[in-house]
């Protein structure tokens, strides 16, 4: 494990618990985060359907990511049903909010109701561990894609179902612009939660169990709880993320949630940084932005090699996978690690230490 | 043995068998409030196998535990920490990616009440102000293994003597009545051990715990205990003050792996059992 220097400032000296044990580790950083939301806040004065599009799925994405950092980053018991339950969450959002239950409720709803179906899923983690526990999981997604085909009554079955627009105090969030506010406010609300978790009790917990589950248990720590609840925890987030994606496209079908939605996620936050909070937003816009990025710059290639025009997809795929492995190799550790290593270069500078 | 009203920890006729291998035979000791009682034996003599009965691990396959009078071996492992009983590890087994700090706040664990609903909501609900009145207690033992220097490293980094030390925090902040101890001073130089001695000691003056140690270092288990078990080929050959203990015959020929009959007829029986 890399040793990251500490990013306060000389000086900068804290002579209370409650001033050590703070959200944000710097100033600096509270500000950032805060200039952050302000500037996605203001986004809709300035950028059209376009971006405003992309943050929103960006927002989404995130708050799976983050539950399924929770699990598998920090408590290390890797998923490959995480899409899964992103589709699940969408479904059940559809299905409350199609019984007459307002959208703004249906979401939290749809999310505790995909937090218990997780925690069953999660059942054989008291049990399994590492690859043995991730291929239970592979179970679980085939059996919910197997449920979303089948269970006409719940998700529409083949045809998919219909989720409704949400509306706040009876004013429609069917814009681009409204709804990012709405995934704004669940952006915030479950990174702060993760944070606040990561800095308390059963946040402890789940680390402990996973960096050492032998003498975590000898700490008082119900091993078999803390690993079931940390599927219902991720399942929550993956749920909320899903009742989101759901009623920002107006329809759910069950095409999308596959294997391969849970391995993107995955790819989020190993790339975004895994057990970090912020990583798993920065792996979600990576994820993202990535093959427009490459597909910007295939076409740039195009332009001045004519001869490869034909061939811009496969040149987009394959950058795509090869920055994937590139960063790998380069940045195991993740976007946060790099990050804090340049904060730390520019802090000390001209000094390494 | 004799029935002593400030028994903590009784220990009674516990045998141990993996498969045909036995590990522990009919063992008897107990641990008497506020002593510093040393269980020592050669390697393989089944020392750590018979900490990992009394903290939960193995499960003896015959005899009793008892905590204060009960059973102990009806309860699970993550109860330990309730009923009053911590222990370290002979490897160390630190959470390597955390914070020294949340390692050891890690053992208060079991005393916060905060859970992952209140913890999210931090803010409201108390969660801030237990978290932030835990960190006093785990300040105090901070400052008294004088690890302030390194309590925002992480556990991973640091040497061994440190880690050590950290480990020892980690099992004081559970406040346990009966501190178990695997070689806390394996792997450490003179001064460390000095140190580690220090420690021990004042763990049973200031903190009022009484500590089960396994120990190598002879010079450490004299100087510091009140009572030694010698275990070889799983059976206690020898219990009592420290000095008779080690002018005991037997313990001496095990020690220095001389003839000697009752070690001979152990060793056989070892064999056979393991055929």
């Amino acid at each position: 494990m890399a040793h990251v220097p500490n990013p306060r400032p000389t000086g900068d000296f804290r002579v209370s618990y409650a001033a050590d044990r703070t959200l944000f580790k710097t100033k600096n950083e509270t500000y950032f985060v805060i200039g952050g939301i302000l500037l996605v806040a203001l986004a809709p004065l300035f950028f059209g359907g376009y971006v405003l599009s992309q943050l929103i799925l960006i927002g989404i994405y995130a708050i799976a990511a983050l539950g399924l950092n929770v699990l598998t980053g920090m408590t290390g018991q890797i998923s490959l049903g995480h899409g899964a339950f992103f589709g699940f969450g969408a479904f059940a959002s559809a299905w409350i909010a199609g019984n007459g239950i307002p959208v703004m409720l249906a979401i939290p709803l749809a999310g505790m109701m995909t937090m218990a179906v997780g925690m069953i899923f999660g059942i054989p983690a008291a049990r399994l561990k590492g690859l043995y526990l991730a291929i239970a999981t592979l179970a679980s997604q085939y059996i919910l894609q197997d449920f979303f085909a089948r269970a006409d009554w719940f998700t529409g079955g083949t045809y998919g179902s219909l989720a409704e627009t949400a509306s706040f105090f009876g004013y429609a969030l069917d814009s681009d612009a409204s709804y990012l506010y709405l995934v704004l406010f669940w952006v915030i609300v479950s990174f702060v939660g993760v944070a606040n978790l990561a800095r308390t009790r059963d946040g402890r917990a789940l680390v402990a169990v996973r960096d050492h589950y032998l003498s975590a248990e000898i700490m008082g720590i119900n091993l078999t709880k803390y690993r079931i609840l940390s599927f219902g925890i991720s399942s929550f987030f993956a749920g909320i993320g899903g009742a989101l994606y759901g009623h920002y496209l107006g329809f759910v079908s069950a095409e999308g949630f596959t294997i391969l939605l849970s391995i993107e996620f995955l790819a989020m936050i190993i790339i975004g940084g895994l057990g970090s909070v912020s990583g798993s937003l920065l792996g979600a816009a990576f994820i993202l932005l990535l093959p427009q990025a490459m597909e910007i710059f295939a076409n740039a290639v195009a332009t001045v090699v004519p001869a490869i025009a034909q061939g811009t997809a496969y040149i987009k795929q394959m950058s795509v996978g090869a920055a994937i492995i590139l960063f790998l190799v380069l940045e195991p550790e993740g976007l946060v690690h790099r990050w804090r290593m340049m904060r730390a270069s520019w802090k000390l500078y001209p000094f390494s230490h | 043995m004799a029935d002593h009203d400030n028994t903590l920890l009784r220990v009674d006729g516990v045998s141990l068998r993996f498969g045909g291998v036995k590990a522990l035979s009919d063992v008897n000791f107990d641990v008497r409030k506020g002593e510093l009682f040393s269980l020592i034996g050669p390697n393989g003599a089944g020392k750590t196998s018979m900490l990992n009965c009394i903290s939960g691990r193995y499960r003896p396959t015959e005899g009793k535990i008892e905590w204060r009078g009960n059973d102990l071996l009806k309860h699970s492992i993550n109860d330990r920490a309730n009923l009053g009983i911590g222990r370290t590890f002979q490897n160390l087994a630190l959470f390597s990616h955390m914070s020294v700090l949340d390692n050891i706040l890690v053992g208060r664990h079991h005393r916060l009440k905060n859970n992952f609903l209140t913890g999210m909501a931090y803010w409201v609900g108390g969660a801030r102000r237990e978290e932030l009145n835990e960190r006093r207690y785990v300040e105090t033992i901070i400052d008294f293994l004088e690890i302030q220097h390194v309590r925002n490293e992480s556990a991973g980094i640091l040497s061994y003597g440190l880690r050590k030390r950290v480990e020892l925090a980690r099992a004081m902040a559970i406040e346990p009545e009966l501190i178990l101890l695997d070689e806390p001073m394996a792997g450490m130089n003179l001064e460390e051990k000095e140190d580690m001695a220090r420690f021990i000691l004042a763990l049973r003056e200031e903190f009022a715990m009484t500590i089960m140690m396994i120990e190598h270092d002879m010079g450490v288990v004299v100087d510091l205990s009140d009572r030694v078990a010698v275990l070889d080929f799983g059976r206690v050959i020898a219990a009592g003050q420290p000095e008779d203990v080690l002018a005991d015959e037997h313990v001496k020929k095990a020690y220095l792996g001389e003839d000697d009959e009752m070690l001979h007829a152990l060793a056989e029986e070892q064999e056979r059992a393991s055929a």
